[in-house]
């Protein structure tokens, strides 16, 4: 590799060519202040928070789009660009919205930070403001245009990460917003409501929609019964909002919180995970024996799925009719749960805690529920879960481990991999292949479906019979694949697709990270690494192998796909018109 | 002026033909937009979708473009498009008022278009000919040394 060579502050540093002056500042531990630039997503040059000063150039130079070149000497702390930096952000803050206390980022801004940073103590160019037009119809995400300081980084997730394209720049001069066309709202939009505009965003332009007061309103009603389901990527996620390391996992220490918040029951969507794999499982062998539609495609992710009815409706045919699982426990609880303890449905409700802001779309769709009841009655991302943890004065991190509810609260470690791309193959494929070949499978990890590559593929081999399998993370990757089984490049029998990049472990209810944490830390890893320990800490590993999913096919369901099965845990889907 | 549906058929024939011609040119996109503009009058949802597809690129930023330049409009033109300056001298002369009557006489603010969708109003900047300060142009037609009290009996002519 051609390597260069420049200083930087007077430090040495030698990095590869094409790296920029960020990158080769980071290397050596010199932090330059960011704003727009989000790594792998948004490098545009346009905040001017990076600037450097470079030898023999003219002007101060952004160093997130800079290049390296040899010889190059770099300055990034002088008194120029502290002055130089400082005035950029204070004309930035002319026209935001400074209601720091009552923001949902007060403490986690960048821009918050980097006021402290760079030492702004007054504002002096205080302005006209950019008017609050608060677009809140979309069930998912809230956009709040007074708070957004056109970094772009939104719109680059949705348009260059997602090729959702729902959200862009519009107008000129101050009148310039982010949004969508025709000043539509995000709910008239393509949107999937995948929320990675959010975990993209540095302030508090964007926010999920809150359901923290509709929970709080059920757990203070005696009437209601309120059960609660923590998803499988929830585990790895929510020790961060408490100051702990990415990629830590609380299994333990969220049952405990979630009990202490005063939840009736503490079930796990794990255990409607290795329900899944039986539906989808035996789904898939139907459809394999019978001549049925393939490839056949995971519904597991609502942003997905609204992704497939919007962009890709010939695909309909092919989606997994099973109900994505934390819909699925639902369903079983106000059916399976209720009748076996004698509870009405009606004063059940269900409270899904996901990393997803696409499960609060999901949530309403009309065809998830029975007898006119909703399957789920509200969700939370985990930050929302963290701010009621919080709110409740739980010392979370000195929390002692508990564990779920019995029944629907037991799990297998092929139910935790769902939380991490290539995890919902993995866990079928380890069911598919012993029901198939009715032998047992020793070597349970299929190396090749993990990984954060946008695409994987792999042959199966199944007594003979080749599976092919593909998985895609993030739409963009999958409108890759799509198209390339749409031209018949490519034949496959059974592909999984999640609509967040990495998975559920980077959804868009995930706790947040900085931009400059993203520059050292890929979340999408080090949360799949969590989540791939937390399988190889079960002892049973394979969801056939789930007792008490053994117990509700016998009490209840007789077998996967059976009648029941469908009334219950399967759906449907309709084609969708951009706008 | 509103299309019927054959003249509309027409323009999108027209703009499929031309975005196949030059949708593999450099910076294609502005042209594209222009040439939509001509032919429509303006640049709807649908023709921006249109064009964002031929592109592959988001409506988003066919979006972006047509509401950063002033020459594009989105909303369809009226039968007459009126404009009165704004330029410094018309303003000094008391365009003010002009275009003040103007809104008044036809019910309908600058940047519109009336609801009969005869007349588009436009406050325009400088067109030009300051002698004959303050100005109006009714599409090809200027009206100059206008005081307030002229403006009904031009637009009597267009009614």
């Amino acid at each position: 590799m051609n390597m260069i060579n420049l200083t930087i502050d007077g430090v040495k540093v030698t990095v590869p060519a094409g790296s920029t002056v960020l990158e080769a500042a980071k290397s050596v531990n010199i932090n330059i202040p960011t704003l727009c630039y989000l790594k792998d997503v948004n490098q545009i040059g346009a905040c001017r928070m990076c600037l450097v000063e470079i030898k023999g150039a003219r002007a101060l130079a952004a160093a997130c789009v800079m290049p390296v070149s040899e010889g190059m000497e770099v300055h990034t702390n002088t008194a120029k660009l502290r002055e130089a930096r400082r005035v950029n952000l204070e004309l930035l803050l002319s026209n935001h919205n400074r209601e720091c206390t009552s923001c949902v980022r007060s403490g986690k801004c960048e821009l918050q930070e980097l006021c402290h940073q760079l030492g702004v103590d007054e504002y002096p160019y205080d302005g006209k403001k950019t008017e609050s037009e608060i677009d809140e119809l979309s069930p998912s995400i809230v956009r709040d245009n007074s708070k957004c300081i056109l970094c772009r980084r939104c719109v680059a997730a949705c348009n260059d990460i997602q090729k959702i394209g729902a959200i862009g720049v519009a107008n000129r001069g101050f009148a310039t917003r982010v949004g969508c066309v025709f000043d539509k709202s995000l709910a008239e939009s393509p949107c999937i409501n995948c929320g990675q505009c959010i975990i993209s965003c540095p302030v508090g332009a964007l926010h999920e929609k809150d359901s923290t007061a509709d929970v709080w309103a059920a757990l203070n009603d005696p009437d209601k019964y309120v059960i609660v389901q923590p998803a499988p990527a929830v585990r790895v996620g929510l020790g961060e909002e408490f100051g702990m390391p990415v990629g830590t996992r609380v299994t333990g220490k969220l049952a405990a919180a979630l009990r202490r918040l005063g939840f009736d029951k503490v079930f796990d969507t794990d255990f409607a995970a290795d329900l899944t794999i039986m539906e989808e499982g035996y789904e898939l062998l139907g459809r394999i024996q019978n001549g049925g539609v393939l490839p056949m495609i995971t519904s597991c992710s609502p942003g997905w799925i609204k992704y497939c009815e919007t962009f890709y409706p010939e695909f309909i045919p092919n989606l997994s009719s099973c109900k994505s699982p934390h819909e699925m426990l639902g369903a079983v609880i106000k059916s399976y749960f209720a009748e076996k303890n004698g509870i009405d449905p009606k004063k059940i409700f269900v409270v899904s805690v996901m990393p997803c802001t696409a499960k609060k779309f999901e949530r309403q769709r009309p065809e998830l529920g029975h007898d006119g009841l909703a399957d789920v009655d509200a969700v939370l991302t985990v930050r929302e879960l963290a701010r009621m943890i919080k709110a409740a004065g739980i010392d979370f991190v000195n929390l002692e481990d508990e564990e779920f509810d019995d029944v629907l609260g037991d799990s297998t470690g092929a139910a935790v991999i769902f939380g991490a791309t290539g995890g919902v193959m993995e866990a079928a494929l380890r069911t598919v292949y012993e029901v198939v070949t009715g032998k047992t499978l020793e070597k349970v990890d299929f190396h090749a479906t993990r990984g954060i590559d946008g695409i994987k593929e792999a042959e199966v081999d199944l007594n003979g019979k080749i599976v092919r399998i593909a998985i895609a993370n993030g739409t963009g990757n999958a409108s890759k694949l799509l198209d390339s089984v749409k031209s018949g490049e490519k034949q496959y029998d059974f592909i999984e697709i999640m609509g967040c990049p990495g998975g559920c472990v980077n959804g868009g209810g995930q706790p947040i990270l900085t931009a400059t944490q993203r520059m050292t830390i890929d979340p999408k890893v080090l949360r799949a690494k969590a989540i791939y320990d937390e399988d190889e800490a079960k002892t049973l590993r394979k969801s056939h192998e789930n007792p008490s999913i053994k117990k509700i096919y016998a009490e209840y369901f007789g077998e996967p796909n059976s009648h029941k099965a469908h009334e219950l845990l399967h759906t449907t889907y309709t084609p969708r018109k951009k706008y | 002026m509103s299309l019927t549906n054959e003249q509309k058929e027409q323009n999108y024939a027209a703009l499929n033909a031309f975005i196949e011609e030059h949708k593999n040119d450099r910076g294609p996109l502005m042209k594209i937009m222009q040439k939509a503009q001509d032919l429509f009058g303006y640049l709807s949802l649908e023709t921006q979708t249109l064009i964002a597809d031929a592109l592959h690129v988001p409506v988003t930023e066919v979006y972006g473009v047509a509401t950063f330049y002033a020459q594009f409009s989105l909303q369809p033109k009226g039968e007459h498009v009126l404009g009165v300056c704004t330029g410094t001298a018309c303003y000094v002369k008391g365009s003010a008022a002009v275009l003040e009557e103007v809104e008044r006489e036809l019910n309908c603010k600058s940047g519109h278009t009336t609801e009969d969708g005869k007349f588009t109003i436009q406050a325009t900047r400088c067109l030009g000919c300051c002698g004959l300060a303050p100005v109006m142009v009714i599409d090809e037609q200027v009206y100059g040394r206008l005081v307030p009290a002229d403006v009904a009996g031009i637009l009597d002519k267009y009614r």
